[in-house]
């Protein structure tokens, strides 16, 4: 495997759902990739398509969604032409997925051991049941996880606990890409911080590369190595962590980091508030989808979509301030923060 | 078994008692109150109220109505029930012990189809949800709720033993086989076995097949339903979401994951169609004759034969409980977060 080239490539991806008032598109052609090893966060409000995204990874987009374009490359195979087979082999053994609320996310009538030793034994049919418990034990001692927790059931663990679970099904058929769909949210802050440690932790220990689905850009700040933004189905941002933080490009993710509340009790500033509401998907805005809330907004900007634009090297912006245009007339970059 | 659930069971059975008598006496008042009685019904319309009264005396029915009602308790605590007061005033201990094993012996594959296909016809329309196929065992669980249980019967001995000649029309044993059947238990199938008599056995069988499957096939639409209803809304779960991202086949998430889950709803009802299942056994074997306690007991409101019929209701009455009290206790050992 060459570790140079992404495990991940999402090309051009669009989900679309089938609604009474027509084609929603939740996300529309979207690109990034996943490196190896990476933690990838992936940050939007409620609705932006960032689940929906995190979903199609796995093809787990139910109808009335489907993905309608696009490519999701995995290690250079197309993920979206794998028949059910493949695909299942695909769920688990290359990628799995964490889900938010880990109350609900494990089967209550089967303990630890035996979601464990499932995981193992519908992927791999002829490892015996002894071998399998052995290499529970293992991995559950590197996820801190006590033996004696295997005989548990979800409901007799914390939630923190249950994350943990999860975590090591993911990791059991040492999988190279764990995607968390906002799995610390419900976690308290304490065991919040604690699982995101682990996650790096993890991701070092085991090379696995993580997408973290979250709508905490503090949380992304502290675990992250990357960052990618979704505004309204679109990919509007993507870079390094310390840059996207220091000198964001794109008006939305100006707003965003405007909008986080500062622990600096001196300063009486108060918290920036976005104008305007998020768009209906079902009728997008034309051109540049955050035209109608950006202060920035130009003429040209209702009219055509812009491209995904390498502003920097490795920092990426979905935005016409940052490329030229025939049609784009020239004005100066007055935002917010 | 732990202190706990030693704890549980006892309350559960002095909660049964409550129950229990509450039906008794209904019974013991209701059939009191229905016009006609024992008397008439044997001697006639012709006799004098002298010769009335001479067998009211023998039966003990001029006796005040507590010291009547007073007996009956002491008689169903102690389960000597007395005679009965009509045809030949048979110990009703004795028609029991021939009649219940014939309605149990109905009931259990009853049961055991009824659970078998609602379960699985539930969960598979689940499974489909929205396709033909669910449309279908939808409609077919509506029909058989909906059609008497004495037409399909009906229906089935028409088709299956008139027109299509497989299986006999009625009764539990060819006649001719019956008289020389040794029944120590009047579990025709278990006897057959016991002592080794194969024909008795497939005669046995044979007869059981039609009433056994009218019988469960009334009870499974509700099943159908519940489970099919159940299913969805576990099939939508997180944890059937999770399993399916861990590359889960979808049938073992279904009958596996998500099955064992419904099982809940499922064991509830398994024991509330017992009590249905009584009521739909008098009519079945009425249908079938079979020579059951349900229709010993239509038989016997007849003929207004007040002990029969309340012994016989107090015994339903305490079957039903008691296979509630085992589902009660069923349901710890299929969902962990249960503990009594």
């Amino acid at each position: 495997m060459n570790d140079t080239s992404p495990l991940v490539q999402i090309r051009d991806l669009s989900v679309t759902y089938k609604t009474r008032l027509g084609d929603t598109s939740a996300v529309d052609k979207v690109s990034f990739d996943i490196r190896h090893g990476e933690i990838l966060g992936l940050v939007g409000e409620s609705g932006c398509g960032k689940s929906t995204l995190g979903k199609a990874l796995l093809r787990m987009i139910m109808p009335p969604g489907r993905i309608s374009a696009g490519q999701i490359l995995f290690n250079g195979e197309d993920i979206l032409t794998f028949d059910d087979k493949r695909l299942r082999d695909y769920r688990g053994r290359q990628a799995s997925m964490i889900f938010q609320d880990p109350m609900t996310s494990l089967n209550p009538v089967q303990t630890v051991e035996q979601h464990l030793v499932e995981a193992i034994q519908v992927h791999e049919a002829q490892t015996q049941t002894p071998d399998a418990t052995g290499r529970i034990k293992t991995l559950l001692e590197r996820l801190g996880i006590m033996q004696s927790r295997l005989a548990s059931y979800p409901h007799q663990l914390s939630g923190g606990m249950r994350q943990r679970v999860m975590i090591g099904l993911g990791l059991v058929l040492n999988a190279g890409l764990i995607i968390a769909d906002e799995a610390t949210t419900s976690l308290d802050v304490i065991v919040e911080a604690k699982l995101v440690d682990q996650l790096r932790e993890i991701r070092d220990e085991f090379g696995v590369s993580i997408l973290a689905i979250t709508h905490n850009i503090a949380l992304v700040a502290e675990m992250a190595d990357r960052v990618a933004v979704m505004y309204a189905g679109n990919l509007v941002e993507l870079g390094e962590v310390s840059r996207i933080f220091d000198r964001p490009l794109h008006p939305y993710t100006q707003g965003l980091l405007a909008s986080v509340p500062t622990t600096e009790i001196n300063e009486r500033k108060e918290l920036y508030k976005m104008p305007g509401e998020p768009p209906n998907l079902a009728r997008p805005p034309s051109g540049c989808r955050f035209h109608p809330r950006c202060p920035a907004a130009m003429s040209i900007c209702s009219r055509h979509r812009p491209g995904l634009n390498e502003a920097a090297p490795g920092h990426w912006v979905h935005c016409w301030l940052y490329q030229d245009h025939p049609e784009k007339e020239e004005k100066t970059l007055k935002v917010a923060a | 078994m732990s202190a706990s659930l030693r704890k549980f069971i006892i309350t559960r059975i002095l909660l049964t008692i409550p129950m229990v008598l509450i039906l008794i006496t209904l019974v013991f008042i209701i059939m009191r109150i229905l016009p006609g009685d024992p008397i008439r019904s044997q001697l006639g319309p012709r006799v004098t109220e002298a010769q009335a009264d001479v067998l009211r005396e023998r039966l003990g029915l001029n006796r005040p109505l507590i010291v009547q009602y007073g007996d009956f308790l002491v008689e169903m605590i102690t389960f000597d029930f007395g005679n009965a007061l009509t045809q030949g005033e048979r110990p009703i201990k004795d028609e029991l012990a021939e009649k219940l094993p014939a309605t149990i012996e109905l009931s259990i594959p009853a049961v055991i189809f009824m659970a078998v296909l609602g379960v699985w016809s539930g969960a598979y329309a689940a499974k489909n949800r929205k396709k033909p196929v669910d449309y279908i065992f939808r409609l077919l669980s509506i029909a058989v709720y909906s059609i008497p249980i004495f037409v399909m019967g009906l229906l089935f001995q028409i088709l299956f033993s008139v027109r299509l000649p497989v299986f006999p029309l009625a009764g539990r044993m060819d006649t001719v086989m019956l008289v020389s059947f040794d029944s120590p238990t009047n579990f025709y199938v278990i006897d057959a076995i016991i002592t080794g008599n194969w024909p008795a056995l497939g005669s046995a069988l044979a007869h059981l097949a039609l009433p056994a499957f009218t019988l469960g096939l009334a009870l499974t639409g509700v099943f159908v339903r519940l489970t099919r209803v159940n299913m969805i809304e576990m099939l939508q779960s997180d944890f059937i979401t999770a399993g399916r991202a861990r590359g889960i086949p979808e049938r073992r998430l279904v009958y596996k994951h998500a099955l064992r889950n419904t099982f809940i709803p499922i064991l509830t009802l398994i024991g509330l169609q017992f009590a249905a299942l009584m009521a739909g056994a008098v009519l079945t074997e009425t249908t079938f004759s079979w020579p059951g306690i349900g229709r010993y007991l239509v038989e016997r409101i007849e003929l207004r034969d007040y002990t029969a019929v309340q012994s016989t209701i107090g015994v339903f009455a305490m079957f039903v409980a008691g296979i509630s009290l085992i589902m009660d206790i069923l349901y710890a050992f299929i969902d962990p977060r249960i503990r009594y």
